[in-house]
């Protein structure tokens, strides 16, 4: 996208001012525009791919130095228990977390949608607000409400007599971290949704409403399916973050008295290999075998889509 | 998530790139480890300005005190600290310096089983060239030996960790135990006696304190490792023998029937816990009460009511004693100067000024003989525990017969498998046996992995 709109603006100088030999200068033009762009995709992103990729092909033993391993460090991965649990975990979670967060964002902007006035504008900017929020400052937050000592949830509970259930414990962890994702994220999708709906054409709900439709009607059988590439757009993101789920489970770890592994998804995983038991070369590969895995879910949901979402046709 | 930890996937990638770039690069004065960090930002004050400034990781509460008194102490050398993070935080930030090359401090705290795990990386400096032999004479033969690899010094002991049974003294009058357990049947039983009296549990299984958990294991006779620097590639790993058996079911035991609790240790909530009551013993090292009291615990209307006791044993005629942290000052293999580097190691926290701020709040146990037998230090009666005198009476005879320990090259990646196992256990997912077996499996696996031939 953003290499084509340089070009595009070169070609759009009238030919008559173009000079001889105007082919090299529009080019040279069109690499200029893309430069600074170019300059950072390069040194922050594929500069470090290729590095990591280059690293998951040794292997670095305490004892025995570095070696050559090919692809060994993929089999491994693949292979690893660890890594699979993680994975098959971000997948559980992303089986009901996504669904989830669309459901509530959907209602929430039909909902703002149809109500105006400034109680509208106010609940958008308060469903928004999580988003606001950094995901470390939300992450600690909950980590507090959810304390056995000092959170209001425990309180709340002591008042009625009973004992509040440990959100974080090792059954818990899951529905925990369900709420903090959900809680953070479902705003932006509410507004990804609502700006859509805002450009839906206000004539076709009069063509409806002569046709004799309701407003639940309207909402579930004109809105939804006109926002459809907005949702597809959300399911995508939501995918790709939660198969890369890290910041919220890394930093309620410590509070959370052990349930929270540190191969409790693969990105935490690859952080503690990395970081902890200094295994460069392994975290570099089990980071692009969850690349990869990433790439088969997102393909895999286009191609279910394809015909439905007008986004990525 | 989402966008955001889109970036989280490369950061770890750009930054192993960024910092192995610039490893060859700059201020090169140094030898084949890479080049350290430059001593700016300190914490402290800097006394003597055109001196050359050593820059130090340590996390001792007191470490403002004793870095002023080194500092004014000396006009050849500057000491430049940071508090790089307690334990595990700062380990990680180290290895990661190591592999990069480059951003490790000049001197570092380690606790005595983390020194074989760097040693074998050569990260870091012998320092008996430097004037380590020098105050040798100061310490214990078993103290010396801790950080020693044959002739080779590789750090400066300051503290040790000999172990014992904090407990509650009010919450032991209230429910009637006269005298503190003596061996692990009786702790047990004393443990029934509470709860079932209503009262709060007796101790603590925590997940994230597997040192401790290692050194209870040590106590009853198990040797998780044998290893020697000398033959790099050979050591033998036994962690699901019977003593590590009984030592897990054991505490899997109490967890399971709610004896005690399965919090992780040193959060806000456990302290909280300590400063309530919640916890009636503590099995812990004779540095904790310092760390202790810095969180708020034995403060106001706590204060006076801790008191301690031998730690329990499992034979009480063959009493064995078991250590848990303690640490030394080590000069990583990225300084720019050797000399100075060792001066600090060898002389931070060595000053008698600093060793008795040291031991007086309780924050080190010192190792320093002329501490451990001087009257001052052997006769005090300590605050926290309410005037009982308990470097006499327990921590200078568990000190001393404490035989030393043998740790592995790759101790952070033990103490997390460990710890996966404890909470396994806690959450009732797995037994103390099955935990020690599986324990087993994942050491020597990685220990393959890591190129070591395992006996």
């Amino acid at each position: 996208m953003a290499v084509e709109t340089p070009v595009s603006a070169g070609t759009a100088i009238p030919a008559g001012r173009v000079a001889r030999g105007g082919r090299v200068r529009r080019g040279t033009k069109g690499w200029l525009f893309i430069l600074p762009f170019l300059l950072v995709f390069v040194a922050f992103l594929v500069a470090p791919l290729v590095y990591a990729g280059y690293l998951s092909l040794w292997t670095k033993g305490l004892a025995t130095g570095t070696t050559f391993a090919g692809i060994d460090n993929y089999t491994r991965a693949f292979g690893d228990p660890s890594f699979r649990k993680g994975l098959w975990f971000v997948l559980k979670f992303s089986v009901v977390v996504i669904p989830l967060q669309i459901i509530v964002a959907l209602v929430a902007a039909l909902l703002l949608d149809e109500i105006t006035g400034r109680l509208a504008k106010f609940s958008r900017l308060m469903i928004f607000l999580p988003y606001a929020i950094p995901v470390v400052l939300g992450a600690l937050m909950w980590g507090f409400l959810y304390s056995p000592t000092f959170g209001p949830i425990e309180q709340i509970a002591s008042f009625f007599d009973v004992r509040a259930p440990f959100l974080l414990s090792q059954g818990n962890v899951y529905y925990g971290l369900l709420n903090v994702v959900t809680w953070q994220w479902s705003g932006y999708y509410m507004i990804i949704i609502y700006a859509a709906l805002k450009g839906i054409d206000t004539s076709i709900y009069e063509a409806a409403r002569i046709d004799g439709a309701g407003a639940r009607q309207i909402a579930l059988r004109v809105k939804v399916p006109m926002v459809g590439s907005a949702l597809a757009l959300i399911l995508v993101f939501s995918l790709i973050g939660t198969l890369q789920f890290f910041s919220e489970p890394q930093i309620l770890r410590p509070i959370a008295n052990g349930s929270i592994t540190p191969d409790f998804t693969p990105n935490i995983y690859a952080y503690e290999l990395a970081f902890n038991y200094a295994q460069f070369n392994y975290a570099s590969a089990i980071s692009f075998a969850l690349g990869f895995v990433v790439f088969v879910a997102v393909a895999i949901f286009m191609f279910i889509t394809r015909k439905r979402g007008s986004l990525f046709t | 998530m989402r966008f955001r930890t889109t970036l989280s996937v490369v950061a770890p990638v750009v930054l192993a790139l960024g910092l192995a770039a610039c490893g060859g690069g700059d201020d090169s004065s140094s030898g084949s480890g890479g080049t350290a960090a430059k001593a700016t930002n300190c914490t402290n004050k800097i006394v003597h300005e055109d001196a050359k400034k050593v820059l130090v990781w340590a996390w001792y509460p007191n470490m403002a005190k004793v870095v002023d008194n080194f500092n004014n102490q000396h006009t050849d050398v500057q000491a430049c600290w940071t508090n790089a993070g307690q334990g595990q935080p700062e380990y990680a930030k180290f290895q990661t310096a190591i592999s990069a090359k480059k951003g490790a401090p000049d001197v570092i705290m380690l606790e005595a089983d983390q020194l074989v795990g760097f040693e074998i990386q050569d990260a870091l400096v012998d320092l008996a060239p430097y004037g380590a032999n020098d105050v040798k004479k100061n310490f214990s033969d078993g103290a010396w030996k801790d950080v020693s690899q044959g002739d080779k010094v590789f750090a400066a002991p300051v503290d040790g960790g000999p172990m014992a049974l904090i407990y509650r003294a009010d919450v032991f009058a209230k429910y009637g135990i006269k005298t503190p357990p003596k061996t692990w049947d009786e702790y047990a039983a004393d443990a029934k006696k509470v709860k079932d009296a209503g009262g709060p549990v007796f101790g603590d299984f925590g997940s994230n304190v597997p040192a401790v958990t290692t050194a209870l294991m040590i106590q009853k006779g198990a040797q998780p490792f044998v290893y020697d620097l000398g033959d790099k590639k050979n050591i033998t790993v036994k962690l699901d023998d019977q003593n590590t058996k009984d030592v897990l079911d054991y505490w899997g035991n109490l967890s399971k029937q709610g004896l005690v609790g399965k919090e992780d240790q040193f959060t806000t909530d456990y302290i909280a816990g300590m400063v309530g009551g919640k916890y009636a013993t503590y099995v812990s090292a004779a540095w904790a009460p310092g760390y202790l009291t810095g969180a708020g615990v034995g403060k106001g209307a706590d204060k006076g009511k801790f008191a301690v006791a031998p730690l329990p044993q499992w034979d009480p005629n063959n009493p064995v004693s078991v250590n848990w942290g303690g640490s030394a000052f080590a000069v990583t293999s990225q300084t720019a100067d050797k000399a100075a580097s060792a001066k600090v190691a060898l002389g931070l926290y060595a000053d008698n000024a600093s060793l008795t701020d040291g031991w007086q709040t309780q924050t080190i146990f010192p190792l320093n003989q002329n501490v451990l037998k001087s009257d001052d230090f052997l006769n005090a009666k300590i605050d926290f525990f309410n005037g009982q005198t308990v470097n006499k009476d327990i921590y200078v005879p568990a000190e001393n017969a404490y035989k030393g320990a043998v740790y592995s090259p790759f101790t952070v990646y033990y103490y997390a498998q460990l710890q996966a196992q404890i909470a396994k256990i806690n959450q009732g997912q797995t037994t103390g046996s099955q935990a020690a077996t599986d324990l087993q499996n994942q050491i020597v696996t990685y220990a393959k992995q890591q190129g070591f031939t395992v006996q």
